[in-house]
């Protein structure tokens, strides 16, 4: 065989250039970023922090909003953000351990065209069931898929309509007297229901992503041990997966913290004199508040640094849980691992 | 490190061939016995039991062959599995050698003492030496003691042409002794035979100690 | 992940020739097959495996022992589509019956798998899972379940005194060795072991073998290898499988000394495989 002739190459000077150019392009969309950033948050800063007193913090707003504090705001947010987490996150995890752990492998094409197949023989049945799961599984995915594409004011919409027409209103017909009207309102409840909707998919989506990552062996090692298949999720697989599901938990629900759309129409009030003293009570809210101010003021000069203060308490708070999971998740991390 | 099971196994090997050994340096023994003190039912029961010896061998070659299938010896275990693997035969043939003793030593019986044994005692004292000293160096696996008995061979060899010539000269004085004194040459050909044997086993010996082969070499006797 | 199909037994087949068995038979394997979907992996393999004895399984690549094997604890159940036929049973029991519990089954068979795959736990929780999980909160009980295993799997003296460490900074070798212990603990009557050492070096997979070759006087044992050499060592009969079927099962001496078969031959002597 002949030597064959070597391949006319680039020469190693230009391929250097080509390295040293990526290089400076990917540090350049970096900096771009950061800066970005820096300006924005450096802008509130500036601009909110001399406005953040103790009295802002602690006090209600007085003068048509223009002065005082943001008080009921913040507590708003944090009982809607937790309300909202106890609507989602479980039921999110729950769903995602049944999309992941008991849906049939082989996938709903495959599962179904063995079901055809086996007319007449034995265990047709069994091979039925697994294909309904596998076609309830593909239908679960497609919704959440769906779910996360929906605009933010749908979900507002959504829950205006069905939360609080349809379902408050039945449930003040059957408990109410009549012309009464408790549930059919907006309310944390019904708010806190439409932010769940939303946050669903990233809690779904995290988690069986979490779920994901332990490894099949540990599965197969329990079962082999003698466990049945919800010991082995609750004993190694849960374990297992939560900072990955506690991550997925807290991404989603500081998304939600920061949401307006959704509860413009399902409970959000721009101002209360009292606090929300349970599930039915409307409340304010600090993202609606930011709304408010910059919209509706009579006098925007004077409000400025009420708004630039509102603004950098909402940044902090959602700052403040994004590091809550950041702790949380690296504190599981080093638990498992020890 | 508690013995492992493939130890067990190697040392099983070692017990029954020195069992086999024990066995064998006792019929040389009472071989020599029946010769010198001419008791034939001594001879009798050494002749009768040879057929244990022959058992003993083909368990140890199933043993050893298992060994090398089961266990996969390497280095100084493989060593020793092909050495008892040599030694096995040897001893065997050196325990038919005593039963050829004996049935000479019948034979001889039958007919008055041609005349006072010396140089053949010597001879058959020489061998059995040499081979509880070969079984010694085989199990302390030591080459020096091995290369000592190898070396007494020559001894051995001189002993039996001596022997030889003094029962040629009774054979030529007088034709009845002719089939005694055959006989006696028979008797001392066997024990140079052994005393070979001996010699073998020690050239095993070396290989198990150092892993050199002096067979046919100008080491070897 | 269901389970898999329950097939009723096919009736018993014409006997498949076995040497006859020195020891009462603890699996009684008869014509059985095993399918994943639609192609059939395991061709009427019939044996008698003996008890409180080492059996090997060889064979070449792919050639279904692994399934085999997992057949026994029903392992394959959790894999889609996979179906056996035939008759598996364990002292006197067919494996497959309908009301078989599956549960019961693998605690009575245990499994050690080819990469070792303790829990991100403790060592001693690692052990005690399969205890708690019956439902044992006794400590002591517990404390003195975690001992025995830890012992008989000859790891006690390496990691007494750090029961508490993560299993996974133990070496490789160890936490094999943490696996079968964990087995061990919830005293299964057999124990399935699937190339156990295959990703081990040699001096712990010598560990490993010893420990084979003393567990052995207490549980009856199945071990899959590719390595031959190793199933010559450690066990005490030797099956080998090609392409499903099962060609020869006898005496691991007979096996490597002088298989009747001489496919089984050609792979002893390394000519193919």
């Amino acid at each position: 065989m002949t030597a064959m002739p070597a391949p006319v190459m680039m020469n190693v000077r230009q391929r250097r250039i080509g390295d040293k150019l990526a290089i400076v392009v990917l540090g350049f969309s970096v900096f771009l970023i950061i800066a970005i950033l820096a300006v924005i948050l450096g802008n509130v800063a500036i601009h909110g922090a001399g406005a953040v007193t103790w009295e802002f913090l602690t006090q209600p707003p007085r003068d048509g909003l223009m002065a005082g504090g943001i008080m009921p705001a913040i507590v708003g947010t944090a009982a809607l953000v937790i309300l909202m987490s106890i609507a989602a996150v479980p039921l999110g995890v729950a769903t995602a351990i049944y999309l992941h752990e008991y849906t049939p492998a082989e996938g709903l094409s495959l599962a179904w065209k063995r079901f055809r197949v086996s007319k007449g023989r034995p265990g047709r049945r069994r091979l039925f069931f697994r294909a309904m799961s596998a076609l309830l599984a593909t239908i679960t995915r497609s919704a959440v898929a769906n779910l996360a594409g929906v605009p933010s004011i749908v979900f507002g919409l959504f829950g205006l309509g069905f939360f609080i027409q349809f379902i408050g209103r039945s449930i003040d017909r059957a408990t109410q007297p009549p012309g009464e009207v408790l549930w059919g309102q907006g309310s944390l409840l019904w708010a806190a229901c439409t932010l769940a909707l939303l946050t669903l998919p990233t809690v779904i989506v995290a988690t069986e992503e979490a779920l994901r990552t332990v490894p099949q062996d540990l599965r197969e090692a329990s079962l082999a041990l003698g466990a049945t298949q919800w010991e082995t999720i609750r004993r190694v697989v849960l374990p297992g997966s939560l900072s990955g599901i506690l991550t997925g938990a807290i991404l989603g629900i500081s998304r939600g913290a920061g949401e307006v759309a959704p509860i413009l129409f399902t409970g959000a009030a721009y101002y209360l004199p009292f606090l929300p003293g349970d599930v039915t009570d409307q409340f304010m809210h600090l993202g609606y508040h930011v709304l408010i101010l910059s919209t509706q003021s009579p006098d925007v000069e004077a409000t400025k640094p009420l708004l630039y203060g509102t603004v950098f308490v909402l940044l902090a708070l959602t700052f403040l849980l994004n590091l809550t999971g950041v702790i949380i998740r690296s504190r599981t991390r080093s638990k498992a691992n020890r | 490190m508690p013995m492992r099971h493939f130890d067990r196994e190697i040392e099983h090997l070692k017990e029954l061939l020195l069992r086999m050994g024990a066995m064998v340096e006792d019929q040389i023994a009472e071989s020599i016995r029946a010769l010198l003190e001419r008791d034939t039912a001594v001879a009798e029961r050494v002749i009768a039991g040879d057929s244990e010896i022959d058992r003993m061998e083909l368990e140890i070659d199933q043993h050893t062959i298992e060994l090398i299938a089961m266990m996969q010896p390497a280095a100084v275990d493989l060593r020793f599995v092909a050495a008892a693997m040599k030694i096995t035969p040897e001893l065997e043939r050196i325990a038919d050698l005593a039963v050829d003793v004996c049935e000479r030593a019948i034979e001889l019986n039958r007919e008055p003492q041609l005349k006072p044994l010396v140089d053949i005692p010597r001879l058959a004292r020489n061998a059995q030496d040499m081979v509880r000293q070969s079984l010694d160096s085989f199990v302390r696996r030591d080459a020096v003691l091995a290369r000592e008995v190898i070396a007494r061979d020559d001894e051995v060899d001189s002993l039996t042409e001596q022997s030889f010539r003094e029962l040629l000269t009774y054979m030529l004085e007088d034709s009845k002794n002719i089939s005694r004194a055959i006989r006696l040459t028979f008797v001392g050909k066997y024990f140079e035979r052994i005393a070979d044997g001996a010699t073998n086993i020690c050239e095993m010996v070396v290989y198990l100690a150092e892993g050199k082969v002096i067979k046919h070499s100008n080491e070897s006797a | 992940m269901t389970t898999m199909e329950i097939v009723t037994p096919a009736p018993a087949a014409t006997a498949v020739p076995r040497p006859p068995a020195a020891a009462p038979a603890k699996i009684e394997v008869r014509d059985f097959n095993f399918f994943y979907g639609e192609s059939k992996v395991l061709h009427g393999i019939g044996l008698d495996i003996p008890e409180k004895q080492v059996t090997a399984l060889i064979g070449p690549s792919g050639c279904g022992k692994s399934t085999f094997l997992r057949s026994i604890n029903r392992m394959n159940d959790i894999i889609a589509g996979a179906r056996g036929e035939g008759l598996i049973s364990i002292g006197g029991q067919d494996v497959y019956a309908p009301d078989v519990d599956v549960v019961t089954l693998r605690r009575r068979v245990g499994m050690v798998f080819q990469r070792s795959n303790p829990f991100p736990k403790s060592i001693y929780e690692n052990i005690a899972y399969g205890l708690r999980i019956g439902g044992i909160k006794d400590r002591r009980v517990l404390d003195e379940t975690v001992e025995r295993s830890l012992r008989r799997a000859a790891l006690w003296d390496e990691v007494k005194d750090r029961q508490n460490a993560s299993a996974l900074a133990l070496s490789g070798g160890q936490q094999q060795r943490l696996c079968i212990a964990r087995a061990l603990a919830v005293d299964p009557e057999i124990l399935l072991m699937d190339e156990p050492a295959s990703a081990l070096d040699p001096i712990a997979t010598q560990k490993i073998e010893e420990l084979v070759y003393e567990l052995k006087s207490n549980y009856t044992i199945v071990i899959v290898t590719h390595n031959m050499q190793q199933a010559a060592r450690v066990s005490d009969r030797t099956a080998f499988f090609m392409l499903g079927k099962l060609v020869e099962y006898d005496e691991t001496r007979t096996i490597f000394m002088n298989p009747g078969e001489k496919l089984t031959e050609d792979y002893i002597t390394g000519r193919f495989g």
